[in-house]
């Protein structure tokens, strides 16, 4: 059973859980950038053991599946047509064999990520199918899909609830995205330890409502933001330390950028902030030239919005798979 | 941190940095490495990352959770503490590597230029980086970059302005106070005085990288038919 690629897309990699625990040789994470539309990606699917998808962007792949398959997909919405007919996202369907999947562009926000029942049976590096476009890593060595590209499925049980047939079938059901979607509002910033070296109106700029832009620089690894050139009150001499997904970087350019899923594990640059992680996944799905603005906020603030939204996924992901379960999911 | 000298900051949710001086310095650095050892052994289930003069402790917070008012951070920071006040857990000695390199020609196109900087003659220049006794005090850039500290300071030389787009794997380089080896063929602007024909990075090895930090590294000084011969025998 495999997926064969029609045409890549704009950026279109493989991705899973990432490659935690290999910071120290100079390997970051990588993995899906936003995890919440990951995993719930992978439930719909059916899937339960952090499964590879393809994670989208800006412009979707064009896919034909050579036998039949389970899939869904979550993230911003993006045009999806399967043999013409239209494709829903965050629920579960089943596509007949020789279907042709077409993912065109977003209405809004900028990434999606496409599971398939059994996942990808690619192998992993350093324990994860997750692509380091920096490094080299993972699947394709490392490379974005091309078209010709095969992507194996792994075998899974059939689910049973699916009625067979040869058809389009969309379960009646279907996840509200909005609690897991980019609803625009100022991301939550926890301060950096070169902060207090901005200069006053630097530090106002940081929070000025009207803020940043996304720059058309952006990609897995960072987010440019264009707007107030930062400037410190006194340059500083630093050494290079590790850095996080989320960490504001201010390099001398005065344009911070925020680093992403594909983080270098270290930096040499001020660190003017670090993004509550509960706010990356909004950050990901602002496309060049959409907004950005910052609040401030402290690490108990960050850590209890991120403890709730645990809870909400770990109570989602139940529900889904109990639904899965039940015989009469599919049934119009 | 209650220890003099270490600085303790919570950078992110899951993350503890350690801060032990400000600068590119040896000692700065072997306390680094000492404290990541320490804590490496002591509490596995965190992610520790040395860099020149900080520890970076990564760990999952609902792992660290307790009943009490304790905070996921307070708690990392207390065992992390106690690991670093317990005497008596002994550390293992750093490993020493030896690095192989061919120093010069293709392999080397700057080595003259680091000889004019210095002031030296060829032969003097290669003796002075292969007779070093060096510590890699941390890896990045790359996987498997290892930045090594000990050279000879008549051998530090800026990077280049123009730097490469393509520089191949294995070469031996310095940049600023610093000497380094490219795992990768990569983009990069450090002086190019040399290359090993070991190989630096592996994903699919059992242990990706030749290079961890904390180990000792010596390098010496083979001529193009012993690098030829040594690249043979390694894994493609």
């Amino acid at each position: 059973m495999s997926v064969r690629v029609l045409k890549p897309g704009l950026l279109t990699t493989v991705q899973d859980g990432g490659r935690p625990g290999h910071a120290a040789l100079g390997i970051g994470r990588a993995g899906a950038m936003d995890v919440p539309a990951w995993r719930l990606a992978n439930a719909l699917a059916g899937n339960t053991q952090g499964e590879a998808v393809l994670e989208i962007t800006l412009l979707g792949p064009t896919l034909c599946f050579e036998r039949p398959a389970v899939i869904a997909l979550t993230g911003a919405a993006v045009a999806a047509e399967l043999d013409g007919q239209p494709l829903p996202g965050w629920t579960c369907c089943r596509v007949p064999v020789g279907a042709v999947l077409r993912l065109g562009g977003f209405a809004h926000g900028c990434r999606a990520w496409l599971a398939i029942r059994g996942g990808f049976a690619l192998p992993p590096v350093l324990g994860s199918r997750s692509t380091d476009l920096h490094a080299g890593l993972g699947p394709f060595d490392g490379r974005a899909l091309q078209a010709g590209d095969v992507l194996p499925v792994a075998d899974a049980a059939a689910l049973p609830a699916l009625p067979p047939g040869d058809a389009l079938h969309v379960a009646t059901w279907q996840l509200d995205p909005r609690p897991w979607s980019d609803d625009g509002i100022p991301l939550a910033l926890l301060p950096g330890s070169h902060r207090d070296a901005l200069d006053e109106v630097s530090h106002r700029a940081l929070f000025d409502p009207a803020g940043f832009a996304v720059s058309k620089d952006a990609n897995r690894t960072a987010s440019r933001l264009d707007g107030a050139r930062l400037r410190l009150r006194t340059p500083l001499e630093l050494v290079s330390e590790a850095v996080l997904p989320g960490t504001v970087q201010l390099p001398p350019s005065g344009q911070p950028i925020v680093l992403l899923a594909e983080a270098p594990v270290t930096g040499g640059y001020p660190r003017i902030g670090q993004l509550a992680a509960v706010d990356l996944p909004r950050l990901v799905q602002r496309r060049p030239g959409d907004a950005v603005c910052f609040r401030e906020t402290t690490l108990d603030e960050a850590q209890q919005r991120l403890a709730a939204r645990q809870r909400r996924l770990d109570r989602l992901l139940a529900a889904i798979a109990q639904r899965l379960d039940t015989p009469s999911h599919g049934n119009a | 941190m209650t220890r003099p000298g270490i600085r303790c900051e919570a950078i992110a949710e899951d993350a503890l940095l350690l801060r032990f001086g400000e600068r590119i310095d040896v000692a700065v650095s072997a306390a680094v490495l000492a404290a990541a050892a320490r804590v490496q052994q002591a509490l596995p289930q965190l992610e520790c990352v040395p860099a020149y003069a900080s520890l970076l402790l990564r760990f999952d917070p609902l792992i660290w959770l307790s009943d009490g008012d304790a905070s996921p951070h307070e708690r990392v920071q207390a065992a992390v503490r106690a690991a670093l006040e317990a005497t008596d857990a002994a550390v293992a000695a750093p490993r020493m590597v030896e690095i192989p390199v061919c120093y010069g020609g293709a392999f080397g196109p700057d080595l003259d230029a680091l000889a004019a900087h210095a002031g030296l003659d060829t032969e003097a220049t290669i003796a002075l980086h292969a007779g070093g006794d060096y510590r890699v005090a941390m890896l990045g850039f790359a996987p498997g970059f290892p930045y090594l500290l000990g050279l000879d300071q008549r051998l530090a030389m800026p990077r280049r302005a123009d730097p490469r787009q393509r520089v191949p794997a294995g070469s031996v380089a310095i940049g600023g106070s610093q000497t380094g080896i490219y795992p990768a063929e990569l983009p990069g602007g450090w002086q190019l005085i040399g290359r090993t024909p070991l190989r630096l990075f592996d994903a699919n090895a059992a242990s990706p990288a030749l290079l961890q930090a904390g180990d000792r590294v010596r390098f010496r000084a083979i001529d193009t038919d012993t690098f030829h011969r040594l690249a043979e025998t390694e894994p493609a």
